[in-house]
């Protein structure tokens, strides 16, 4: 599974660095999504695309297969 | 004199429920048209994905729709100056610009830079409770002024000014007073902002005014300033002191899920989620303007209409959980709308969730016998007001 974070479209809410903090960060100037792995695995996988789900802005995707499901 | 409008649908509640027929609209029709309570006609959508829908798509629902209530006396150029800086009135690409200049102050990381401070300010407390009680009220002695003194000192505001605007945004987001005093409260508001924005102009601190003069003073006027400083300190504290004093008695209520948030670190993020799709303690948010004709479940809307998300029955929807009136601070509540959706998702959710970890475990684990001073069926809910909470919450240990 490969995530995109369109940055443009970030609002900063957080939810993705709460969700999957191994995954996502924010960037200190702009407090916008900083991804930190494109093609996570396993249970990062599996928060990542909880994290794709949740996110207010719409923000992020995913494409591909999860691993491991 | 204007009179109070009478309790619109929507802002009643049965204690910690949403009133029966606000559920019977959510399994029959699924949006219903009533009265606001604002002098207009709005749909009420009341299903979670509907809801969500709604939220997501600020193209065909805005945020900076025309509406003005009948007896609105104020000119055009009143409105747009009272309308600046706040972001909840504007639709994208107005609404980004100003979210831009805050969103890295309300970053994940910068919150955990507050953790101590929060800490320090909870335990504080904590402190003055013990001396002076048992018995206490939760609300004035802890609810309230915790919120409120770490977004004083985020936003640069003096924590000594706290009796006067906490009565000033708690009487005027209470849609049961008269319209002629929200009217003043909102004017004399506007008014303290509009002082201190003056300040951080002439001389401008470490605080985020300060930060927002600095980096943004070429950008802002100084009426999105004062916008901007008025939104953040309502927002700051008239949210979370409601979820500390609200989600403490429904702890108190389910003694075994208390435990263990008391008991277990671990447990209390997923609680927090679950006590703020609960409660939900926002009825509705901003109502939203129609742009074109939509149809939300079956229901076909005009052009230019109001349509308000009713958040709690979204919440207690059984399409985003099974057995959604049940209380289970376990489950963690992924995708509960309790902050809202789309691009006006709260700017301070990372900061509300901040102060709540903080502040609920501590109080827990400082009371082992916290218990309701008074007849749960005496407590004052604070009905009839834009953010629902208790009036008071009288506690033992």
């Amino acid at each position: 599974m490969t995530i995109i974070a369109d940055r443009s479209a970030c609002i900063g809410s957080g939810m993705c660095v709460l969700t999957a903090p191994a995954v996502f960060d924010q960037d200190d100037a702009e407090g916008l999504v900083v991804l930190l792995v494109a093609e996570p695995e396993g249970d990062d996988a599996r928060a990542a695309a909880e994290a794709v789900q949740l996110c207010p802005a719409q923000a992020l995707s995913s494409s591909g297969e999860q691993s491991g499901e | 004199m204007t009179q109070a409008p009478p309790v619109p649908l929507h802002m009643r509640r049965d204690r910690f429920d949403p009133v029966e027929e606000m559920t019977r609209i959510r399994e029959d029709e699924g949006v219903r048209e009533l009265e606001t309570g604002y002098g207009a006609r709005a749909y009420m959508v009341t299903r979670y994905a509907d809801v969500r829908e709604v939220l997501a798509d600020g193209g065909r629902f805005s945020n900076a729709g025309a509406f003005r209530p009948p007896d609105d006396t104020r000119t055009e150029a009143e409105r747009d100056r009272d309308r600046a800086g706040n972001l909840l009135a504007y639709d994208p690409p107005e609404h980004s610009r100003l979210r831009r200049m805050l969103t890295p102050e309300f970053t994940v990381r910068r919150m955990r830079r507050l953790e101590p401070r929060i800490v320090e300010i909870v335990d504080d407390h904590l402190d003055a409770l013990a001396r002076s009680g048992p018995p206490a009220d939760l609300v004035s002695g802890f609810a309230l002024p915790i919120p409120s003194l770490v977004i004083c000192e985020l936003l640069g505001v003096p924590y000594a000014d706290r009796e006067e605007f906490q009565d000033r945004t708690g009487q005027l987001l209470d849609l049961s007073l008269e319209l002629d005093l929200r009217r003043r409260l909102a004017r004399e508001n506007r008014e303290y902002m509009s002082a201190l924005v003056a300040q951080a102009q002439a001389d401008p601190g470490e605080d985020m005014l300060g930060m927002l003069v600095r980096e943004h003073g070429h950008d802002l006027t100084t009426d999105e300033l004062i916008g901007i400083g008025e939104l953040l300190l309502i927002a700051g504290h008239e949210t979370t002191s409601n979820m500390l004093g609200l989600g403490t008695l429904a702890l108190l209520r389910h003694p075994e899920q208390l435990a263990l948030v008391r008991a277990d670190p671990a447990a209390t993020a997923p609680a927090i989620e679950e006590l703020l799709r609960w409660i939900s303690i926002v009825h509705t948010g901003v109502v939203r303007t129609t742009t074109t004709e939509v149809e939300i479940a079956g229901t076909r809307i005009g052009a230019g209409e109001l349509v308000f998300c009713a958040l709690p029955t979204a919440n207690r929807d059984p399409a985003l959980l099974a057995d959604p009136e049940r209380l289970d601070v376990r489950r963690g509540a992924p995708g509960h709308l309790a902050f809202g959706h789309g691009v006006h998702h709260c700017l301070g959710a990372p900061l509300a969730r901040m102060e709540m970890r903080i502040a609920f475990p501590a109080l827990l684990r400082r009371f082992p016998q916290l218990a309701l001073a008074v007849p749960y069926e005496e407590l004052s809910f604070r009905a009839y007001h834009f953010v629902y909470g208790l009036r008071a919450l009288p506690v033992t240990w």
